[in-house]
């Protein structure tokens, strides 16, 4: 496969996940201040812009947070911006693509374009959001042949979710005072029913961190989601391997999988953002060795012309 | 409800291709009464249909690096096998011409030695190149694809307008349109049996394979494209999908020893046929344009050590010059000893000068075009044209005579076409598309007609707001018909009960069908 051909889909990938995960944070943040009417609203929406990498500042108010992350295309963070990004990318790996998953991209894109987000309800928008990604994603894994190009499209998707969950969990972690912070979380990520299903009605903090972290069934926790990635990483790797790990990407998740893993069970609330901000960072380094071992290839070296 | 066609007068002295002076033409009756029986109001719903479909699937076009959905209208265009069969036949028979022509023009050159045209012709045209002089193709073939554009003129004889041996596009949409309007309006299609197109791309595919170098058991073909701003990477995509290769940019390839290569996740590839969607001049920086990003460096060494085949080849650009084009009757009958199938359109050459004085004359009621243009750029269109801008053209012309040429103004035929939910007559062209494979010279049937839709408008390209129509060839039988009743009890109208019916027994029949079918 061609090497910027696999980078469009492991982008593709990236950007179908980002969007239906910022919609996950801000349908739970608008939760959190709903069922908490005591809740700051200033300093709600600078920790929601914050732990999405936007830098705030005295100005930052809540009138900010729908346009940096929903509706300005200009702002690198925004819904808007990651469909049009998976469009975009869709549109170079447009001959690979299956056609329904290049319509079902095409059509989210359009839709959004044309103010789809800003018609409806914020609670139907996020719903909207979510709902689109996870139509892109079925139609890929049921019509695209589950070959390399696949498995780079899995690969981004699993490194965003990730990244994107880490972002979540500090979120929870890092508003205290909210009893019902973890809860809002664990339904933000879809897994307040399957909770349920396997702890009883019983919230804790505690219990909800070490199903969103840890549990090895459940799709969207850290841990599965790091297994997702290694797995996908394998298959994309032919070499022959009877020691340890070949390649930067798959050491480096295995190891924050490990890290998660293998800890004191009772440790799990302990130092959770950082813990997060360390795991971020590994997400971007395992993606930056992805592109340097596999896409190398699109940035070729190029011809110097023109005058002598 | 009016009636849809009630209102249609078509434009006098123009040939409308629905509507002759006795009425309606036999070729359309069958489409006008299916058209009728659904009435003004679901045509117009089903059009609306068109337009959204080709936004969600992406049919676009760039102008400017602006993405526009390909305007598609409802109403095909319908010809006769017999009128077809003499295009068909007249296509081929130039294709033929201009790859004997361009094999003479870079090998021995008897065409000049001959007289039949003048060695200055070829060599002052832009897109003669030296370079490629003596480089024999793998297979013999240079016009792997050709697209030749034909108009009806006021008797409704198909003429000649140009000739596309370089990169001519336009084919996809030929497969797009034919899928979007049968799903729009698939009651048309009972009662007659319509050529198929979507074989084209199995053809190309077959076409590049047999050009690829002697000596590659496998070839691995791809189609290089300059890249997502292109007016026609929608094509190159769907060209490359369809024929499932590889779509590749100038930065995807390298050449390393007289060999290319492309990059991919598990290291550099070989290539041996590239089927490409990048001008000449952009090709390879190391003997065309140097600041050139489009292409790969090194790529006309590959070819011209046999590695590599390049298609369409380099230089083809001096068969379809306009200047070359009023020669072509004459390279028909002096390479193939034949006369002319299809007539081309009088062209006045402006570099000779008793011909450029005639047209300075009669500036006013000509068209005159650029010798290499395309896409409708640089046309002036006499009787359109203010005085300032005939003089300007009378003063760019005298520059430059061998860039021009001139020819009367030709009134393209017309079929309905739905503007504002109303049928109206609009001109259109026609582009089929030749795969020449080396053993033979295949026509899709059909091709891309284009339509002007602003009223009155000659000028079909997409860049000047022209749309398409779906083109239909009905098939050679020619069936009476009771006969292609019998016929299609079996195909599409036994799907169509399947479809709606729904129970086990229409699934039988129509796996049964499937069993029996293409």
């Amino acid at each position: 496969m061609l090497s910027r051909i696999a980078e469009s889909l492991f982008w593709i990938g990236r950007y179908v996940e980002r969007a239906e995960d910022t919609a996950r944070l801000i349908d739970v943040n608008l939760q959190l201040r709903v069922e908490d009417p005591t809740t700051d609203p200033t300093a709600s929406a600078r920790s929601l812009l914050s732990v999405m990498g936007v830098q705030t500042d005295e100005h930052t108010s809540p009138a900010d947070v729908l346009p940096m992350l929903m509706h300005d295309p200009a702002a690198p963070t925004s819904i808007v911006s990651a469909i049009a990004g998976a469009r975009e990318s869709a549109r170079r790996a447009r001959e690979t693509l299956s056609v329904e998953m290049w319509e079902s991209i095409n059509t989210t894109h359009n839709s959004v374009q044309r103010g789809q987000l800003k018609r409806l309800r914020l609670p139907a928008a996020c719903t909207y959001v979510r709902e689109r990604s996870t139509v892109i994603a079925g139609t890929a894994d049921n019509t695209m042949v589950q070959d390399e190009g696949w498995q780079f499209l899995v690969l981004g998707r699993c490194i965003e979710r990730v990244d994107m969950s880490a972002r979540l969990v500090t979120l929870a972690a890092t508003s205290p005072t909210q009893k019902s912070a973890w809860s809002n979380v664990l339904r933000a990520c879809g897994a307040h029913h399957a909770f349920l299903r396997t702890y009883g009605a019983m919230t804790t903090d505690q219990k909800a961190a070490e199903f969103l972290l840890l549990d090895r069934l459940f799709p969207r926790s850290l841990v599965y989601t790091l297994n997702q990635a290694e797995k996908a990483l394998a298959s994309l790797d032919q070499r022959e391997h009877r020691i340890g790990q070949s390649g930067d990407a798959s050491r480096l998740l295995g190891r924050e999988r490990a890290g998660l893993e293998f800890r004191d069970p009772d440790d799990v609330l302990m130092a959770l953002p950082e813990r997060m901000t360390q795991l971020q960072q590994a997400c971007s380094t395992a993606s930056a060795a992805v592109a340097e071992r596999y896409f190398e290839g699109s940035t070729a070296a190029l011809w110097q012309g023109g005058e002598w | 409800m009016t009636q849809l066609f009630e209102d249609y007068a078509s434009a006098p002295g123009v040939f409308d291709e629905m509507f002759g002076e006795d009425g309606l033409r036999p070729t359309y009756a069958a489409l006008h009464q299916r058209l009728c029986a659904l009435g003004s109001d679901e045509v117009r719903t089903r059009s609306d249909y068109l337009s959204s479909a080709y936004i969600d699937q992406g049919v676009t076009f760039d102008i400017g690096g602006e993405e526009r959905p390909f305007p598609l209208d409802i109403v095909p265009r319908v010809i006769a096998a017999q009128q077809w069969a003499t295009v068909e036949a007249g296509v081929k028979q130039r294709v033929t011409a201009i790859e004997h022509f361009l094999a003479d023009v870079y090998g021995e050159g008897k065409v000049f030695s001959d007289g039949v045209i003048p060695r200055r012709v070829v060599t002052s045209s832009p897109h003669f190149h030296r370079i490629v002089a003596r480089l024999e193709p793998a297979n013999g073939v240079r016009v792997h694809v050709s697209g030749i554009d034909l108009i009806r003129d006021a008797e409704g004889t198909f003429r000649v307008l140009e000739d596309n041996v370089r990169i001519p596009s336009g084919v996809s949409y030929v497969l797009t349109n034919r899928r979007a309007v049968t799903s729009a309006l698939p009651e048309t299609l009972t009662g007659q049996t319509i050529e198929a197109v979507n074989v084209y791309p199995q053809r190309l595919l077959a076409a590049l394979r047999a050009a690829a170098p002697s000596g590659t058991s496998d070839p691995t073909v791809v189609v290089l494209t300059p890249g997502v701003y292109n007016s026609a990477y929608f094509e190159h995509a769907l060209l490359a999908r369809m024929m499932g290769v590889e779509l590749v940019e100038g930065r995807d390839l390298v050449v390393q020893s007289g060999r290319v290569r492309m990059r991919t996740t598990r290291g550099l590839r070989p290539v041996h046929v590239i089927y490409r969607r990048v001008d000449d001049d952009f090709l390879d920086p190391v003997h065309f344009r140097n600041d050139s990003l489009l292409g790969c460096a090194g790529l006309i060494d590959a070819a011209r050590a046999g590695n590599v085949t390049i298609a369409n080849a380099v230089g083809n650009g001096v068969g379809d010059d306009k200047l070359v084009y009023t020669y072509v009757p004459d390279l028909i009958r002096y390479y193939l000893n034949e006369e002319p199938i299809v007539p081309g359109v009088d062209t006045w050459r402006l570099e000779d000068p008793s011909h450029r004085e005639e047209v300075f004359d009669r500036l006013h009621e000509l068209v005159v075009k650029p010798v290499d243009g395309s896409g409708g750029k640089g046309i002036v269109i006499g009787p359109r044209a203010s005085a300032e801008q005939l003089d300007t053209l009378r003063a760019t012309v005298s520059a430059d005579p061998r860039g021009w040429i001139a020819q009367p103004v030709v009134q393209l035929s017309t079929v309905p076409t739905m503007i504002d939910g109303v049928m109206k007559p609009r001109h259109v062209d026609l582009r089929p598309f030749a795969v020449n494979s080396g053993d033979d010279i295949w026509v899709l049937p059909g091709g891309l007609t284009r339509v002007a839709l602003p009223e009155g408008e000659l000028i079909v390209n997409s860049s000047q707001g022209g749309g398409s129509k779906d083109t239909w060839v009905l098939a050679e039988t020619g069936p009476t018909q009771a006969q292609s009743q019998s016929q299609s009890g079996g195909g599409s109208q036994s799907q169509s009960q399947s479809q709606s019916g729904g129970g086990s027994q229409s699934q039988s029949q129509s796996q049964s069908h499937d069993g029996e079918g293409a």
